[in-house]
């Protein structure tokens, strides 16, 4: 009851905009702290036996990872906002997470592949967790393609929330593409039944750079929604005055034949 | 009932009058097949050996180009408005209306399938291998490529942006479609097991894609 209250209090883009305003500064000061930590304990964290040094990509590349199918979530969500309960800032939301979500895809792809050079030989390898996620980057980049292409945001919003509703359903298969197919890519050791498998020299620093990560999400996210308000306020203020220029440059048009002849002498 | 009968009745008629385009599909399914030796050499060993691959690439661009037909001519007359304003659940037409274009234009192609096999020098339990995915895989591709064409018809964008939404969606049904093609020539796994995912994800998208598509015109046509 108390959030469905806050998420109603929050359909005001305005008081978004002050909370957000507020929220924001602090925010993006505890995201900097933990990160810094998070960077300084993956720095200090001792060389995996078998792994080497390449271990320390994990900690970036775990938490990317987590956040590319947790981003996607947030937009199912905020689909869902969109079409069934039709809250005005659901289609901001999942218009700001779409790029954000797919630099996160982006970045695990990349570690993922810099890593697999020293531990599998290969940067590339056509196994199911991998090219499930690269699906997903690539539908990423057909929502972002989407919202660009329609100049409507309301029309464009409703068409991005029922492709990413339907495209949702790949995040269950990136999550257990691991169990399902014999695959290259290790299976869950963190989040597991029985515990993690992971040492504790190993999970404490994976563990502060998942938060840290999922905090710069949050904020990067907060700032996107409302770069995206602001900018449709722009848009709208432009609108108005274009539809004013056009007017007034109507009715000067019909008083300037008027007062020609009055310059003219 | 008689209302979805009468749907898919017109929509093939239509399709396959002068000017319907179904049998166009067909038409660039051979060309790219045709094409394809002269990109990777006459070699027939090679070509029996990447048939599968290419019959089953033709055929998901052949489908995704005519998937542009499904709302767009409905949507340009005004008849798609009547459907979505009619007594008829607008899923079930929607499903109604993708079986159609799956009749007209995705059939074709799998009874074209043991010729083009011919040109890629396949065998026959290869081109029957090859024709059996594609007659349990195609649906799929249709019912998912339906979303697409949903979306695209209501943002009255079609062609590179409709490509690009439900390429991605075709990407496990191309996997399987190929896998059980290939298990069937060369082994080893059995081919019971690709082909009975395929046809699950012919089922599935037979569930989600006229949902979908029905909630985008819904939300999308006013």
């Amino acid at each position: 009851m108390k959030l469905t209250e806050t998420l109603t209090d929050l359909a005001n883009p305005t008081r978004f905009l002050a909370l957000t305003a507020r929220i924001l500064p602090w925010l993006a000061g505890v995201t900097a702290i933990l990160l810094a930590i998070g960077l300084y304990q993956s720095a200090m964290a001792p060389d995996d036996y078998q792994q080497g040094a390449t271990v320390k990509i994990m900690f970036i590349h775990v938490p990317n990872a987590w956040l590319s199918m947790f981003v996607w979530s947030v937009m199912s969500v905020a689909a869902l906002g969109t079409l069934v309960w039709r809250h005005p800032l659901a289609d901001v939301a999942a218009k700001a997470a779409a790029p954000i979500g797919a630099a996160f895809t982006f970045l695990a792809l990349v570690t993922g592949s810099l890593w697999g050079r020293p531990m599998w030989g290969t940067y590339w390898e056509w196994d199911a967790r991998l090219t499930s996620v690269l699906i997903l980057f690539l539908m990423y980049l057909g929502l972002i393609a989407l919202w660009r292409a329609v100049e409507d945001p309301s029309r464009a919003a409703r068409a991005a929330a029922v492709l990413t509703l339907v495209g949702a359903i790949n995040i269950p298969i990136i999550k257990f593409s691991v169990d399902w197919w014999n695959t290259l890519h290790q299976p869950a050791s963190v989040m597991r039944m029985g515990g993690s498998t992971l040492d504790k020299a190993f999970l404490w620093p994976l563990l502060v750079m998942a938060i840290a990560f999922s905090l710069l999400f949050v904020t990067l996210h907060l700032a996107a929604m409302r770069n995206e308000i602001l900018r449709r306020r722009v848009r709208s203020l432009q609108m108005m005055q274009a539809s004013r220029v056009t007017f007034a440059s109507e009715a000067g048009a019909g008083s300037r034949d008027g007062s020609a002849p009055k310059g003219a002498a | 009932m008689s209302a979805l009968g009468a749907l898919i009745r017109r929509d093939i008629r239509i399709a396959l009058r002068v000017g319907g385009g179904a049998l166009i599909g067909v038409l660039f399914f051979l060309t790219v097949t045709v094409l394809m030796p002269f990109a990777v050499g006459p070699d027939l060993a090679l070509l029996s050996r990447l048939g599968p691959a290419i019959l089953w690439l033709g055929a998901l661009l052949a489908s995704l180009l005519t998937l542009d037909r499904l709302f767009t001519a409905d949507h340009e007359d005004g008849s798609l408005d009547l459907i979505v304003m009619s007594r008829t659940p607008l899923e079930l037409a929607c499903a109604a209306k993708a079986l159609a274009h799956w009749i007209a234009a995705g059939l074709p192609l799998i009874i074209a399938t043991p010729v083009l096999g011919l040109l890629l020098n396949l065998d026959g339990t290869a081109t029957l291998a090859v024709a059996a995915t594609l007659l349990a895989g195609t649906p799929a591709l249709t019912f998912t490529g339906m979303i697409g064409a949903a979306l695209a018809v209501t943002l009255h964008r079609g062609g590179l942006l409709l490509a690009v939404l439900v390429l991605p969606l075709s990407i496990p049904v191309l996997i399987f479609g190929v896998a059980a093609s290939q298990a069937a020539i060369s082994g080893p796994l059995p081919f019971g097991t690709p082909f009975s995912i395929l046809c699950a994800l012919s089922l599935a998208s037979l569930v989600i894609g006229p949902f979908a598509a029905a909630a985008s015109l819904r939300h999308g046509l006013d």
